[in-house]
């Protein structure tokens, strides 16, 4: 750019300062594009407001962080409610209910704020605990149940965000725990060596499984969800089967259930034998910020999140998308993968058929709640930790079933995925609002500028 | 039928896109909307069709006021609307599709078609359409469409036809046709709103023009106004119309296509055998009406069509067979012809896009790190450059203006070394005031001894920027012919004539109509 054209383009600026106003007003592209009134920042909320993206897997990924706060407001009080009406003391006084209405009303309060207090104190602190770390031994919990579903969460997160719906968190947590407890109990090396090549393992195994998927959708056009779902139950029967085998089975035992992990394999304890928390947790802390870095700061994050926010320019602008898929895939895995070795060198210590429990579904939910960003995931993981922990002291103190805490987090996941009731709920403008015409013409068109609220 | 809208205000939110129109339709006339994209036009036909309600404002029908909850009041009205893109159902049939919405039914529910088929028949005699009623939609040419589209207005008794960007689609004959029948419709009593943005179009088939600026009606024009005059109404500041380029100083024929071929997967050949080469500092511009093998010829160059034979070098080395990044990197820069889809990841921000086909190269990226800082450096340089009208550099992209986003993608083509510059549609949907804007900018990477390349739809375009104009009609080359070949010749060639029969029978060789642009 030579001196003499800069001034062309100054001048230019100035001869055009009428054009400002009048471009600013009027040209929104058939109504498809919000007139600039209102600022761009503002309107998206978010530097890269991936939620203008038109899909519905990508719409529920990627509502806005208080919808997201809010959901989880709202299945508890939903919850709540739940566990009152199952209460008996409720059932009782609602006999009465027209003579004495605050009796059932008390009855119905107490049972929901015990129930949530126990939940609190199963998960967060135990307020009752004779030392301080009785007190704390349900965050260490917390934390412990929180690994593997940050890590998985994790790779369903960068999947969402290169527009992939990995549902195969699940067979990916298992083949990499496979993979990982093979090292971890068939092979005999060196402290320090064993656990590093039993991680490698695992991430391997993971990574291969998820690959696959990349691979074949890249190739063949499958869909994702399909592959993954399948495959998923292939892992599954795969290691029931393999649990039956010599190379898998511990000796001497009839149960399908391999030898406990070699000492060297195991990741040590963070805060000493007290508390089941191990150094795995570190290494999904180090995995999220990898994530971040990847997404924010890499080259690769760039091509998987053009991928994923519109594959169309992707491609025009010389980026692979079939590539992206592979490596996205590969790399999903791979944090699932992670989650498994927490498992197998961690939390279980041995490899059985039900290794990755339902962490690999609910990392689907994790990433969902946390809007497919790695801390938002961190923390969604972090909260659906808990109320594993939690619930478990929930049933036991107070006999409110642990299915509730199920059902609370199978309704944050509804009233994430319907942005507009929770606004509709909470008084809260449409997304659309404040914004400028869209007419007919822009709701026919492929892509919506702004965040999917209807406008 | 007299049409009237007094004081029609629509607002969305706090943005007003139609502000106290007021407009008469009156019976037998041809009233023309002109106005940007974006001025309220559609905004204020969406309100008469009663797709929206006005916020403020009456509709009247000789002279009584009436409120449409929807587009069936509307109709019952005896309001039609064409819609530019059409709302035909592709595999139906043209009965099928003229019946949709109100279909008569036989004794259990069958389908009863005859008196569709004869309503059509007749109006189709009545106006000379030629259309079948048994002809599937999708097979059809899409004037022939169009003409379906006024059928369905006319067999539910419309009386005022709206017509949206009617000649955004056609060749230019299709264009006259057009034109011949709304004055065929005007003379039967029916009142035509033809709503455009192209002046000459407009001037040719209206009695009176209504100029929308911003939402306002800036007044009403008559159609022997010149051109400029319409224009600088239009946009509200005068307006050069003319590029005043000056004459091409072609170099050395750098990019040269021979025996180009793209198969479709169906098999068919939708670029067939092309051969042609652009010289260093000239612009060939590709004319054609859309679909003819345009956008798959720019593709192909680009690395992005999959059965390609035949050869594309650039500098003497053979393009076809690599990849698009490589192709990319070579120096070939690329604008999209629809920026929203192909050109910008709209939820990325404006930075971001402007190094969408760069991001992993040197200075924005070392190793498999990306230069944030460096990315917003270029972004603020580019957008002082090409003016563009951004909140930030970190918004997202697809909350920019049309013009403002084909700026982004036109600055980052820019921005770098070209060996040829390749650009699609490079004005569509922009505000006169960029188009200027942007075609200078063309201009002046031609006068840098860049071969140019420009895909246009639009005659007008294609005769300000071109140097030589190449035609395309069904993925064949009709001929290349001189940047000031006449309007005529070009409209006979995008409809399939060779270059010397088109010009063999148009006896004035330069176009008439130059000096008024």
């Amino acid at each position: 750019m030579s001196e003499d054209e800069h001034k062309h383009a100054r001048k230019k600026t100035d001869e055009h300062a009428s054009e400002v106003r009048l471009e600013a007003m009027v040209d929104t592209e058939d109504g498809r594009i919000a007139p600039p009134p209102v600022p761009a920042t503002a309107q998206s909320g978010d530097l890269h407001p991936e939620a203008s993206s038109q899909t519905v897997g990508q719409r529920i990924m990627s509502g806005d962080a208080l919808v997201a706060v809010l959901a989880v407001v709202l299945s508890l009080i939903a919850g709540g409610i739940l566990i009152a009406l199952t209460d008996e003391d409720v059932a009782q006084t609602a006999t009465y209910f027209f003579a004495r209405p605050q009796d059932m009303l008390l009855a119905a309060w107490s049972a929901a704020s015990e129930a949530y207090l126990a939940l609190f104190q199963g998960s967060v602190f135990d307020y009752e605990g004779e030392t301080f770390s009785r007190m704390i031994s349900p965050l260490m919990q917390t934390l412990t149940v929180a690994t593997p579903l940050i890590c998985a969460g994790l790779g369903v997160a960068l999947a969402f965000r290169a527009g992939l719906f990995n549902i195969g968190a699940q067979g990916q947590i298992i083949i990499g725990a496979t993979l990982a407890a093979w090292v971890g109990f068939g092979l005999h090396l060196p402290v320090g060596i064993h656990l590093l090549l039993v991680i490698v393992a695992g991430i391997i195994g993971g990574a291969i499984w998820g690959g696959l998927v990349g691979l074949l959708k890249a190739k063949t056009g499958a869909h994702e969800v399909i592959l993954t779902i399948m495959l998923n139950y292939v892992a599954i029967y795969l290691v029931t089967y393999l649990l039956t085998t010599p190379a898998f089975q511990r000796p001497g035992s009839s149960n399908p259930i391999s030898p406990l992990l070699d000492e060297t394999a195991m990741y040590p304890p963070l805060f000493g034998d007290a508390f089941r928390l191990h150094w795995g947790f570190i290494v999904a802390l180090l995995a999220t910020v990898f994530v971040w870095w990847l997404l924010k700061r890499s080259i690769i994050g760039f091509e998987l999140r053009a991928v994923g926010a519109n594959p169309v320019a992707a491609r025009t602008a010389g980026i692979s998308v079939t590539k992206g898929y592979v490596v996205v895939m590969l790399i999903a895995g791979a944090l699932a993968g992670l989650a498994g070795v927490a498992q197998v060198a961690g939390t279980e210590q041995v490899l059985s058929s039900g290794v990755a429990a339902s962490f690999g579904f609910d990392a689907i939910t994790v990433a969902l709640l946390g809007r497919s960003t790695p801390w938002g995931t961190f923390f969604a993981g972090l909260l659906f930790g808990a109320f594993r922990a939690g619930g478990v002291t929930m049933q036991i103190s107070t006999g409110t079933s642990i299915d509730i805490v199920l059902v609370v987090q199978s309704l944050i996941v509804l009233f994430i995925a319907a942005p507009p009731l929770v606004r509709a709920l909470f008084h809260l403008p449409e997304p659309g609002k404040t914004k400028g015409p869209r007419s007919p013409k822009g709701t026919r068109s492929r892509k919506p500028a702004t965040t999917g609220g209807p406008a | 039928m007299k049409l009237e809208l007094k004081g029609i205000t629509k607002k969305f939110g706090s943005f007003v896109a139609n502000d106290h129109i007021d407009l008469v339709v009156e019976p037998g006339q041809v009233h023309s909307l002109l106005g940007e994209n974006g001025a309220g036009k559609s905004t204020l036909m969406n309100v008469l069709y009663g797709l929206y309600e006005p916020t403020e404002g009456q509709i009247l029908i000789d002279g009584k006021p009436v409120d449409f909850n929807g587009p069936g009041d509307a109709m019952a009205a005896g309001i039609g609307m064409v819609h530019q893109h059409f709302m035909l159902v592709p595999v139906f049939t043209v009965a099928e599709n003229i019946a949709l919405g109100n279909e008569a039914t036989k004794a259990g529910g069958i389908l009863n078609l005859d008196e569709t088929r004869t309503k059509i028949r007749q109006i189709s005699e009545q106006y000379g359409f030629q259309v079948d009623p048994d002809a599937v939609v999708e097979d059809l040419p899409v004037g022939v469409q169009q003409r379906a589209e006024i059928i369905k207005a006319l067999v539910r008794d419309a009386e005022v036809l709206i017509l949206d960007e009617p000649t955004a689609v056609l060749t230019p004959k299709e264009t006259d046709e057009l034109l011949a029948i709304i004055a065929q419709l005007k003379s039967d009593g029916k009142s035509i709103v033809f709503i455009s943005h192209k002046l000459r179009e407009v001037k040719a088939v209206s009695d009176l023009i209504t100029v929308i600026r911003r939402g306002k009606v800036v007044g009403d024009a008559d159609p022997n106004a010149s051109t400029t005059d319409l224009a600088s109404m239009m946009v509200g500041r005068s307006v050069s119309l003319s590029l005043n380029k000056a004459p091409a100083q072609p170099g050395e024929a750098t990019f040269v296509i021979d025996g180009l071929t793209v198969t479709a997967p169906t098999g068919q050949r939708v670029v067939d055998n092309i051969s042609l080469q652009i010289a260093q500092g000239e612009i060939l511009a590709i004319a054609g009406v859309q679909g003819n093998g345009q956008t798959e010829l720019t593709e192909a160059i680009l690395g992005l069509q999959e059965h390609v034979s035949g050869s594309i070098r650039l500098e003497g080395k053979e393009l076809v067979g690599r990849g698009t990044k490589e192709i990319i990197n070579s120096g070939v820069g690329f604008v999209p012809e629809d920026r929203s889809v192909e050109g910008l990841v709209g939820a990325f921000s404006v930075a971001e896009n402007m190094i969408l086909n760069r991001y992993d190269q040197a200075p924005f990226a070392k190793g498999l790190a990306m230069k944030p800082a460096r990315v917003a450096e270029n972004a603020a340089e580019r957008i002082a450059e090409f003016d563009v009208r951004t909140q930030s550099a970190t918004a997202a992209a697809g909350t920019l203006s049309g013009g403002n986003q084909q700026k982004v993608v036109m600055a980052r083509e820019l921005s770098r070394p070209l060996k040829l510059f390749i650009a699609s549609q490079p004005t569509r949907g922009v505000d006169v005031g960029s188009i200027e804007f942007l075609h200078k900018r063309i201009v002046s990477e031609r006068d840098r001894g860049t071969p140019v390349m420009i895909v246009s739809t639009e005659l007008d375009e294609v005769l300000e920027l071109a140097d030589r104009i190449a035609v395309l009609y069904q993925g064949r080359l009709m001929g290349i012919v001189p940047g000031n070949t006449s309007r005529d010749t070009l409209g006979l060639m995008m409809a399939g004539m060779g270059a010397e029969d088109a010009q063999g029978t148009d006896p004035a060789r330069t176009d008439p109509e130059s000096g008024d642009k």
